[in-house]
């Protein structure tokens, strides 16, 4: 009686172990996936690049605080159907030469992005989503949607705080040397956005876009006006 | 062995009090400046095909030469508003020290081959 009882007890311990361990098997299975294709070109664990030549040497945007950075419906699609974010690739130096009027891209030294098939981009991005770096930072932020930005909203990204000297805000049009903004609102969360722009060193210590003090009314407004942008989809 | 282990733990937290280690000119120019003034620093960077106020020509020694070392400081830190410039010059004060800066603005008085005619 005892020792049956106790046998019991023993193929229900080892049941549900099993059990736990595939449950956690599907969740991995994005991370497996993130683990064995990405990580040579992504840092998963941090922290962001503390030197220049660290800076320069980076592979991949960071994504160890993905989860506190994109969208997952953002997340699941692109990794199906990339498309190119950042015009002059990472270090954007290494892929320039000088031209007859400015400075200009050289294609040839920029390569497309893995393509993940549709299931394995939905546990990647599931994966991805856990990883949350920097969730001091965010909570710092409460995005105002209410704070539009009306016909200021440009003016302000294009004049009075120079943004769009390093984005584009419709393809085209706008920097070159900053990833481009006009699918930003569909990619990345707005508390992220407004976390980032109050300042860009506390993500990325020796990221190459300036602090530019922009007070919170107007860093509600520079958001929505970006989360605007995205509406018009320029990238269809 | 508490001892080492204090010993040890001290030297890290000095390792990691280090502050963030200086760049040279340079580099900091490579990586912060070029986007928009050039990879020649001749003002034709990436950047500036729809800019409305173009980037300073920095080997201009005649225009460059009309500004003092600690405009150029001014300018860097605090952006082209600072010195009534246009808002496109970005202020670098929340990136470089100010001893970064100041070899920034050496860098410049060699990039120009200039100094300041006041
Ligand atoms: C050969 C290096 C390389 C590998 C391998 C790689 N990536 Fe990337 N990844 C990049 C680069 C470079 C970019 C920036 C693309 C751009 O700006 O257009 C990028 C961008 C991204 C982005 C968008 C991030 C952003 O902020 O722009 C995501 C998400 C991403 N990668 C996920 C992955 C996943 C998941 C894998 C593995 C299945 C992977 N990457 C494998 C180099 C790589
Ligand atoms: C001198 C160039 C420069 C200027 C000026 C600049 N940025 Fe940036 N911006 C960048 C770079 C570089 C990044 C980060 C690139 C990366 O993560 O690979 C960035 C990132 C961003 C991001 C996050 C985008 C993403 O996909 O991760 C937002 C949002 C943004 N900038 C908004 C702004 C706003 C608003 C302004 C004006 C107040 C501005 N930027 C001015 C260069 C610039
Ligand atoms: C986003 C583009 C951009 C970046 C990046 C940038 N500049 Fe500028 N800079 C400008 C523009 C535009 C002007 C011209 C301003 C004007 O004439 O009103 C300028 C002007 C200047 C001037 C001349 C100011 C004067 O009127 O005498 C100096 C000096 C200067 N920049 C230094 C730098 C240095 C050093 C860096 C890198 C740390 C840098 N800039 C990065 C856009 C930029």
């Amino acid at each position: 009686m005892q020792a049956g009882f106790r046998t019991g007890v023993m193929v229900l311990m080892v049941a549900s172990l099993l059990w736990g361990a595939s449950i956690s098997w599907a969740g991995d299975r994005g991370m497996q996936l993130l683990q064995q294709q990405c990580v040579s070109c992504h840092n998963l664990a941090g922290p962001a690049p503390a030197t220049l030549s660290e800076l320069w040497q980076r592979k991949g945007p960071d994504l160890f605080y993905a989860g506190n950075k994109y969208r997952q419906a953002w997340l699941e699609s692109w990794l199906q159907q990339p498309k190119r974010i950042r015009p002059a690739g990472m270090f954007y130096i290494d892929h320039i030469k000088p031209g007859t009027k400015r400075d200009v891209i050289d294609p040839s030294t920029l390569s497309g992005h893995v393509k993940l098939k549709a299931d394995d981009a939905k546990a990647v991005a599931a994966a991805l989503v856990q990883l949350k770096g920097n969730t001091k930072l965010i909570k710092a932020e409460t995005h105002r949607a209410d704070i539009s930005p009306g016909p200021l909203g440009e003016m302000m990204f294009d004049k009075i705080y120079g943004c769009m000297a390093c984005h584009e805000i419709e393809p085209g049009y706008g920097g070159l040397s900053g990833p481009e903004l006009y699918t930003a609102g569909k990619r990345l969360q707005p508390e992220f956005m407004l976390s980032y722009i109050r300042s860009p060193q506390a993500w990325d210590p020796k990221i190459w876009m300036p602090n530019k003090h922009v007070p919170d009314d107007n860093m509600q407004k520079l958001v929505n006006y970006i989360i605007a942008l995205s509406e018009e989809n320029f990238d269809e | 062995m508490n001892r080492y282990l204090s010993i040890a733990i001290l030297c890290l937290s000095f390792v990691l009090a280090i502050p963030a280690q200086a760049e040279t000119a340079a580099n900091n120019y490579r990586t912060y400046c070029m986007q928009c003034h050039g990879l020649k620093g001749n003002g034709m960077g990436l950047n500036i095909r729809d800019m409305s106020v173009q980037p300073r020509d920095h080997t201009d020694a005649k225009s460059m030469g009309g500004r003092s070392d600690a405009e150029l400081f001014k300018v860097i830190k605090e952006g082209g508003l600072a010195i009534n410039k246009s808002a496109l010059m970005p202020p670098w004060g929340d990136v470089f020290s100010d001893a970064e800066i100041q070899d920034l603005v050496k860098y410049l008085r060699k990039l120009c081959q200039c100094s300041h005619e006041g």
